[in-house]
């Protein structure tokens, strides 16, 4: 090991850290009972399975059920109501960041669905936000429609009474 | 029948916001260096190293063990990689246990590490799925509606998390390698800090720091060379478990996850504890938001469903007064090098029952648990250590 010391002339010192920007692209294979479901979203559907052995119905499927380790094959279309089951407000910035803050993310639960996602809440004041709230789907005009969740704007109230919470509960 | 493992040495870094005087190299290779000092033990004396770090893409290095290798002396030896998100740390220790349980191995060298100031862990976090919403910004935006779903399941008062902050940060300025030091800490500050992911505030929420863990895990025969050679004792493990489930199925419970339960169930049997709270001396549980505390208190059988908060208010599991002190390290709220954080706690554990946590020494403490957990609360990894030889 050497002892020299390397004496820089510049007065910001000597570098020690480079941001250096990267991206990445790639393809993203669904497979057959994720494809139904993108294809849904193109036609402004939520398209979820059931399992065979447990009748619980996934949106979005991944084509098996990790509790019975069955394959899913019926297709069901769902509703475009559902509840809030629960739900945070992002305040916090971060890179890529594609919706402005502070906004809504509300764990969704579809009528008919036994599993939540994540969905933007929208024509809803933040204070107004509440777990049970009844929520139904704003999608993106029909020439704009998608295979990703993309297509759907966002979730607003209808303004029906809020769920009971023992409708929700075991989805939480 | 396993043969006994015994931790022998144990090394951490100073945790920073950022380490702009080292590389990712020269950050494992400060921490694995102590651990072997602390064992009495040269590099040549160590047979294999298991390393552990969160995901690729948080440094955009691929396999970063391979470019570590050379720092880890890691040459010519067998070396493993260990991927369970944030429980890594945990992981990656009882891997390394493993293959010296195994009688694989006199001496394993166990190294884990983020350096979050050469990463961004918010944009890895974040990355755009045809089938799920942008929405997600960071772990905390993942975490935060279940912490909302536990307080109405256990109807809670909206102060626990802020004590759980408070306390956490109180017991880091006892723990001078801890990134956060808050003299100043309050239930005040804690309030007024910014709602970053509303029902959690700012100083609720686990710092972003540079940091590594190491530890030499030996067998019975390497721990009687290194306390002979040292003068200090080991510790013994007495359990060890791992277990995962699914992130998403229908019934699952977010709050109280399935996996935690049977993993607590498991290590505990192992260790012969029926009542954790009663036998164990102190514990540190990965808690990155301050509601985990008493979310954990409750997967992990230290108090019965809907009362794990009654515990931190209570100040049970304060360093100061409390019968079962929990992250008297001050946890991975006041450190946070992401794949270090578990291999932290389970090193703290080890340093309690050895009686070497200096300051933040609960007096007298013969078993501790370890606790990790990862990704969507999905994977979960644990070890209880005794100042004791196990039968
Ligand atoms: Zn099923």
């Amino acid at each position: 090991m050497s002892d020299q010391t390397y004496v820089t002339s510049d007065p910001r010192g000597s570098i020690t850290q480079l941001a250096t920007p990267s991206r990445l692209e790639y393809f993203f294979t669904a497979g057959t009972s994720l494809s139904k479901n993108l294809r849904g979203y193109q036609r402004g559907q939520f398209i979820g399975q059931r399992c065979p052995v447990c009748s619980k119905v996934y949106v979005p499927s991944r084509g098996s059920c990790p509790v019975d380790g069955v394959a899913l094959t019926e297709e069901v279309e769902l509703k475009n109501t559902g509840t809030v089951t629960t739900f945070c407000v992002v305040n916090v910035p971060f890179a890529g960041q594609s919706i402005k803050i502070p906004y809504i993310a509300g764990q969704i639960l579809l009528d008919g669905a036994n599993l939540s996602f994540m969905g933007l809440i929208q024509e809803c004041e933040l204070e107004e936000v509440r777990m049970g709230m009844r929520v139904e789907a704003v999608w993106v005009d029909k020439e704009d429609l998608v295979p990703s969740l993309a297509s759907v704007k966002y979730f607003r109230p209808t303004g029906e009474p809020d769920a009971a919470y023992e409708t929700y509960q075991e989805y939480l | 029948m396993a043969n006994r493992v015994a931790v022998i040495g144990i090394g951490q870094t100073h945790h920073r916001s950022k380490r702009e005087d080292v590389s990712i190299a020269g950050l494992v290779r400060e921490a694995a260096q102590r651990a072997l000092d602390d064992a009495g033990c040269t590099w040549a004396d160590i047979d294999a190293v298991v390393v552990g770090k969160a995901p690729d893409m948080f440094e955009g290095i691929m396999m970063p063990e391979h470019y570590l290798a050379a720092a880890l002396g890691a040459v010519g030896k067998p070396m493993f990689r260990v991927h369970t998100a944030g429980s890594v740390g945990g992981s990656t220790a009882l891997v390394a246990a493993h293959l010296v349980a195994a009688g694989l191995h006199q001496r394993v060298l166990t190294v884990a590490f983020e350096k979050q100031s050469d990463s961004d862990a918010m944009w890895a976090l974040s990355v755009p799925q045809p089938f799920s919403a942008p929405l997600l910004a960071g772990a905390g935006g993942y975490f935060a509606p279940i912490i909302r779903a536990y307080m109405r399941r256990s109807g809670a008062p909206n102060d626990v998390g802020m004590r759980v902050a408070v306390k956490d940060r109180l017991q880091a300025l006892k723990n001078p390698y801890a990134h956060l030091h808050l003299p100043d800490i309050s239930m005040k500050m804690v309030e007024e800090s910014v709602l970053l992911w509303d029902p959690l505030h700012y100083l609720e929420s686990c710092p972003s720091s540079d940091g590594a863990a190491a530890m030499v895990l030996g067998s019975e025969q390497a721990a009687t060379v290194a306390e002979s050679a040292t003068g200090r004792r080991p510790a013994w493990v007495h359990g060890m478990a791992m277990r995962s489930e699914p992130t998403m199925f229908a019934g699952r419970d977010q709050v109280n996850p399935q996996a935690g339960r049977d993993c607590a169930k498991d290590v505990y049997a192992q260790a012969g504890i029926t009542n954790p709270r009663a036998e164990l001396d102190c514990a540190e549980v990965y808690v990155p938001f301050s509601w985990y505390e008493p979310m954990w208190l409750e997967n992990l059988g230290f108090a019965a469903q809907g009362e794990g908060w009654k515990l931190t208010e209570s100040g049970a599991t304060a360093l100061d007064g409390g019968d079962i002190p929990w992250n008297c390290s001050g946890g991975v709220l006041s450190s946070n090098p992401i794949g270090a954080s578990g291999m932290l706690r389970f090193l703290e554990a080890a340093l309690q029952v050895r009686g070497m946590a200096g300051e933040h020494q609960v007096e007298g403490a013969r078993k501790a648990l370890g606790h990790a957990y990862g990704g969507g609360a999905q994977f979960f990894a644990m070890w209880i250590v005794g100042s004791e030889r196990p039968n």
